[in-house]
């Protein structure tokens, strides 16, 4: 291994190196083992659900659980439905995000103006709160606005509240545009728009793609606005969905499995493809840039 | 981090050509402004309703702006159900943090042992983060489900029984002990740690503590090489070189994720809902939790209200004085 080419690096001894790898597999287990339910469970028939074979691997590969939860049937309300919400939730709410994230950060970094340090941390705070502080008057305005229990309300919601998050990532991001730039494009003659489209936003793709995956992945996953804001099941997102599937007595596990591996999809999916951005949104999260 | 000198841009020449950047400055407030009234009025404004509604006297469907006082506050916290939530909230969020704090550590110095597979078992240990505490609670709700003890275990009784280590089988999530159960007059609930809190701590940390690993990655990635190699050349252990060097350098990380780890986990909500719905009895209930079941379901709004007003100013009284602090060391 080139570890051992490294000059100032010492050779790790080799008892260490067995222990450090029987550590790392055994919390790679850890971490799959529910995984590994998810999949085995979630491919069985309704024949082979049984208790006291739960750990085995399924006989074969089976949709029937996907259908069931897909579709509905027998007791179960299918999460076809649900599943389109999320999607027309989650998009229009992304987008809006982050361009409202961008033109914020853009401000922010750039334009800095007196008070602006103290806004921006004002805006900051916005993202620890917990949402039960704000959820009753939040239901009486969405209700005043005839936007309680319909989608677009939950879109705005998700804004909204996004809007420290995005601003953050935006901020940093942006601030690390070397100044210089934007001083050469104001001498140029370009306005605040100029400057912005011609300078900033060619330069943004990066911080577009981690804000839109963070996004993305909260609101996909969001809990507690789904359940304040949808009281019409026909408009619930996923996650409220499969919270109902799995309280259901009447549905099979091997439902409830596929159920919740089909909401983890999307966000999986992100993460496989795009897991370098997705970990700098997390890592910006922390308030680093 | 890459911070350019972005304030020190106002150059002599810069303020002599400030006429025609007037403009532009009011365009740059003009933009921001809708998303200044969003936050003052979506986070401060809805804040100070709710406050209002904790002092109120509306505790049933009928919408009421009696002021009472504090009244709401003295009689949560006077129900043995509200205090025994925060001792949940505080066995929670005490194992939680220091399980996530630990174990990121250890995975973090794992990986970047110069190993084989490296990538392999950084996302492994991180995919957790990229799914929701819905998925996470329904999930682990199966593999703690007891069955019935000892002749039809399920789940990782079932585990347990197979690889012949019964001893770890147990009630998990259903088990409504609380060790050790102190006693304390005036208190309506019982001190301890209620064990079916353990299990949901256990996916938390499962779900958590990739992304407390990627912090302190990315923290010892910041270490120069050069620092530890001056250590050793002084004759340092490599113990001495972690305890003295690595450790004190990573302080940061570790204020970092507590503040994030904290704030999440003093708002704990979902994961609670979908692994145990507070049961058995209220031993696994939580803050978050009881303001949803009294506003929502039993329309006690300004209890709830005053609930939500401790879960406040408990997140507060964490992330306020770290806000402060980073924008002070940012300005300078």
């Amino acid at each position: 291994m080139s570890a051992i080419a490294l000059p100032n690096r010492r050779r790790l001894p080799s008892i260490r190196r067995v222990l450090v790898y029987t550590l790392m597999l055994l919390f790679a287990l850890f971490f799959l083992l529910p995984v590994y339910m998810l999949v085995i469970t979630s491919m069985k028939g309704f024949d082979e659900v049984s208790l006291s074979r739960m750990w085995d691997l399924p006989r074969g590969i089976s949709f029937v659980s996907f259908d069931r939860a897909w579709n509905g049937g027998e007791g179960v309300i299918g999460m076809r439905g649900s599943f389109i919400n999320s999607v027309l939730l989650v998009i229009p709410a992304t987008v809006i995000s982050c361009l409202l994230g961008s033109l914020n950060g853009y401000v922010l970094s750039k334009w800095r103006f007196p008070g602006s340090e103290t806004i921006f941390t004002l805006i900051l705070f916005g993202m620890f709160i917990p949402y039960q502080s704000i959820l009753v008057p939040l239901v009486e305005t969405l209700n005043r606005l005839n936007l309680y229990g319909s989608l677009q309300g939950l879109i705005l919601v998700h804004v909204v509240y996004g809007i420290p998050i995005t601003t953050l990532i935006f901020r940093n991001y942006y601030a690390g545009v070397p100044t210089e730039l934007v001083e050469a494009g104001k001498i140029d003659g370009a306005n605040f728009f100029g400057v912005y489209r011609d300078i900033m936003l060619p330069l943004s793709v990066p911080g577009f793609v981690v804000v839109a995956i963070w996004q993305f992945t909260s609101i996909w996953n969001e809990f507690l606005f789904g359940l304040i804001i949808t009281n019409d099941p026909q408009l619930r997102p996923v996650t409220v969905a499969l919270q109902n599937l799995s309280g259901s007595q009447y549905t099979q596990w091997n439902v409830q499995m596929a159920g919740a591996l089909l909401v983890a999809l999307p966000p999986l999916l992100v993460y496989m493809f795009l897991g370098k951005y997705f970990l700098r949104g997390l890592m910006a999260g922390s308030l680093k840039g | 981090m890459q911070q350019t000198g972005v304030q020190s841009s106002s150059l002599p020449q810069a303020k002599k050509r400030r006429k025609p950047l007037d403009m532009d400055r009011w365009t740059a407030v003009a933009m921001i402004m809708p998303s200044i009234i969003a936050v003052g009025l979506f986070v401060y404004g809805f804040i100070a309703w709710t406050g209002y509604v904790s002092l109120s006297d509306w505790n049933s469907l009928a919408p009421s702006f009696q002021l009472i006082g504090f009244d709401n506050y003295l009689k949560i916290f006077n129900t043995g159900r509200f205090q025994t939530n925060v001792r949940n909230l505080f066995v929670f969020t005490t194992f939680f943090l220091t399980a996530c704090l630990t174990i990121g550590l250890l995975l973090a110095l794992l990986v970047d042992s110069k190993i084989k597979g490296e990538a392999f078992f950084r996302s492994v240990y991180i995919f957790p983060m990229a799914l929701s505490f819905v998925v996470t609670g329904v999930v682990w709700q199966w593999l703690y489900a007891p069955g019935r003890l000892p002749n039809d275990p399920t789940g990782f009784n079932l585990l347990f029984q197979q690889i012949g280590a019964t001893f770890l089988q147990g009630q998990f999530t259903a088990d409504p002990r609380v060790i050790p159960e102190i006693r304390i007059a005036g208190l309506k609930t019982k001190l301890g740690i209620p064990m079916a809190m353990i299990p949901v701590v256990v996916a938390a940390v499962w779900q958590m503590s990739g992304f407390v690993m990627a912090m302190y990655l990315a923290g010892l990635r910041g270490i120069s090489e050069e620092i530890k190699e001056a250590a050793r050349v002084d004759g340092a252990t490599e113990t001495d070189v972690f305890r003295f060097v690595t450790l004190p350098l990573l302080q940061p990380v570790t204020l970092s994720a507590v503040i994030i780890l904290g704030h999440i986990s003093l708002k704990i909500f979902d994961l609670v809902v979908t692994m145990t719905g507070g049961a058995p009895g209220n031993n696994t209930e939580v803050p978050g939790l009881y303001m949803y079941e009294i506003t929502f379901k039993a329309n006690k709004f300004a209890e709830g209200a005053a609930a939500a007003m401790v879960m406040l100013i408990v997140v507060a009284v964490l992330v306020v004085p770290y806000l402060l602090y980073n924008r002070r060391t940012e300005v300078e």
